[in-house]
């Protein structure tokens, strides 16, 4: 049923000076990294990506950074307070191939290291960019080091690892590397370039878009894509890139609450 | 042998999106034409942009959802933006809400060269300001609106009616005597509740909204039921269709075609084709030629 389970908090971890993750006991069944959850605080409803999915434990855990109203109110929970979950929806990212590079920008980290985690452990080479703006931002490096993926670092001001951005050090990486495939999922603007050089590379590639949602559960419209008219919530939120060229909306503009366009900056 | 004439719209099949099922954007309804769809009706919009309300807006409930999506819309001069890129592969609908019968008529002015028929939303649960329901459970109100936007326009004009009335005989009469073209009923029943019983919250940010899927179906059978001995305009049956029987039923009721909404949640949008195919096959089985054979059978 497509109603919020409450949940305790169970752990909480500061990832960086914005970005906290929350840990739920969860039955985990067929989870799928770059899948979603709909965070409920009895105050509002946002979704949120996946960032850790653990079928030993039996938890998952959602990465939040704090950037406005409801993302305070979330980072000022505790353990043992409660949020409403429900979920998980959407299409996540299919694993296959031998050696993956995946591409996570700021918070577009958290299905990247979820993803991460369970190729490793189907025994598949995973090299990933993580780019932030400054070093302490960087996010998830230990539990990516856990993990035996390949770490390659990236920020803004050149405070860890490369300086500038991560398409340039993904253009670099991908033409020294022979890779079965390309994940990502960041800001749009990012995503897009990303985007431009897999396809100059022709490289299998999936990417995570973010759109706003109210129902998600594929009923509203609010999160439709032209001009397919796609639903984010249910075909999305992770599409190959042949879906993404027919896709014309990608890197261009989003709907907000009342459906009126922005422009992607 | 699926097509019908609604009100001289040629319709390839008897299956329409209803209204405030992902259609808020061109893209989306498009899809719903290249899915199969009749006909496709737009989510209802109104003269400025609608936050509608704060999240959660949906939640599911034994047979169907309760939402309170509060009419979000970015409001008539952007949706006439959206209305031009329809790809016209199948008619389009125009759903309007509005407070007052100006609003209505001005809406649906501005409107009516970019679609085919306009649907009047006086029977929306949940809305504020004087809309939605507030309009349509009042006949004389219901008669206000329809007239003078009959006025106004002159492709065909339907209204969607409210299964939250006394007497829905009464508000269909009052319609099709101010001059609606075709009713379309019903909207979603209530509104409903559904309190998370862990915390004692309410789920749904509004607290209340309609309620909508294969729960309210037996009550939206018996108004389409009911209205077909008193009215001689066309009805557009909807409320919980989820396969080719579902609109068999409202077939047999009195509907010349169907909405489907809520179903797209548990089907997507290949249920426009199954439902197709199923009445198809039925149709061949049964021997009928054409769906008109059908409508109103249960009243012989």
């Amino acid at each position: 049923m497509n109603v919020p389970k409450i949940v305790k908090i169970k752990q909480i971890i500061n990832e960086s000076p914005t970005v906290k993750t929350f840990i739920f006991d969860w039955a985990v069944k067929d989870e799928i990294p770059g899948q979603f959850m709909m965070i409920w605080n009895f105050n509002d409803e946002k979704p949120m990506s996946i960032s850790l999915i653990d079928p030993v434990k039996n938890e998952i855990g959602i990465s939040i950074r704090n950037i406005g109203e409801f993302t305070n109110q979330v980072h000022n929970l505790h353990e043992g307070d409660e949020l409403g979950l429900r979920g998980p929806y959407g299409r996540g990212f299919h694993i296959a191939g031998s050696k993956i590079l995946a591409v996570g920008g700021g918070i577009g980290m958290a299905p990247v290291i979820a993803f991460c985690e369970k190729a490793t452990r189907m025994g598949i080479e995973v090299h990933i960019i993580s780019a932030a703006t400054t070093s302490n931002e960087l996010l998830f490096s230990s539990r990516i080091d856990r993990s035996g993926a390949k770490l390659l670092t990236c920020t803004d001001d050149g405070t860890s690892g490369f300086c500038g951005f991560g398409t340039d050090l993904a253009e670099k990486t991908l033409s020294e590397n022979d890779y079965d495939m390309v994940v990502s999922c960041g800001p749009e603007v990012m995503m897009k370039k990303l985007f431009e050089i897999v396809e100059n590379y022709r490289i299998p590639a999936q990417f995570s878009m973010e759109r706003y949602m109210k129902c998600g559960m594929g009923l509203c419209g609010q999160c439709c894509v032209d001009n397919v008219g796609w639903r984010v919530c249910v075909e999305g939120p992770v599409f190959w890139t042949d879906e993404l060229r027919m896709i014309s909306e990608f890197g261009q503009y989003r709907r907000d609450s009342s459906g009126v366009k922005h422009k992607i900056p | 042998m699926l097509e019908i004439e609604l009100c001289g719209i040629k319709m390839r099949s008897p299956t329409m999106l209803a209204a405030g099922i992902l259609g808020s954007a061109a893209s989306s309804l498009n899809w719903a034409g290249r899915s199969g769809a009749g006909a496709v009706v737009t989510k209802s919009f109104g003269l400025n942009p609608n936050k509608g309300y704060a999240n959660p807006t949906t939640v599911e409930v034994t047979g169907g959802i309760i939402n309170a999506i509060g009419l979000s819309n970015p409001g008539v001069a952007n949706f006439k933006l959206e209305l031009e890129k329809l790809d016209k592969s199948v008619p389009a609908i125009a759903s309007l809400y509005g407070a007052n019968q100006y609003e209505f008529s001005e809406i649906a002015s501005e409107v009516e060269n970019l679609v085919d028929a306009i649907e009047l939303n006086v029977s929306c649960p949940h809305a504020m300001g004087g809309c939605g329901s507030a309009i349509g459970q009042d006949p004389h109100l219901t008669a206000d609106m329809v007239r003078t936007v009959k006025k106004s326009v002159k492709i065909p004009v339907f209204v969607k009616l409210t299964p939250n009335v006394t007497d829905i005989v009464e508000i269909a009469q009052y319609a099709e005597d101010a001059g609606a073209d075709a009713l379309t009923m019903i909207n979603s029943v209530g509104p409903g509740m559904k309190i998370d019983v862990e915390t004692g919250i309410p789920i749904l940010k509004n607290r209340f909204g309609g309620l909508s899927g294969p729960a309210i179906k037996p009550i939206a059978i018996r108004c389409v039921f009911d209205v077909f001995e008193s009215v001689d305009i066309p009805i557009i049956g909807v409320g919980g269709i989820g396969d080719h029987n579902d609109v068999l039923e409202f077939v047999y009721a009195g509907a010349r075609c169907v909405q489907i909404g809520t179903s797209i949640m548990y089907e997507g949008m290949d249920i426009f084709t199954k439902i197709n195919n199923g009445l198809r096959r039925f149709m061949d089985e049964k021997g009928y030629g054409s769906l008109d054979e059908m409508v109103g059978i249960a009243h012989d």
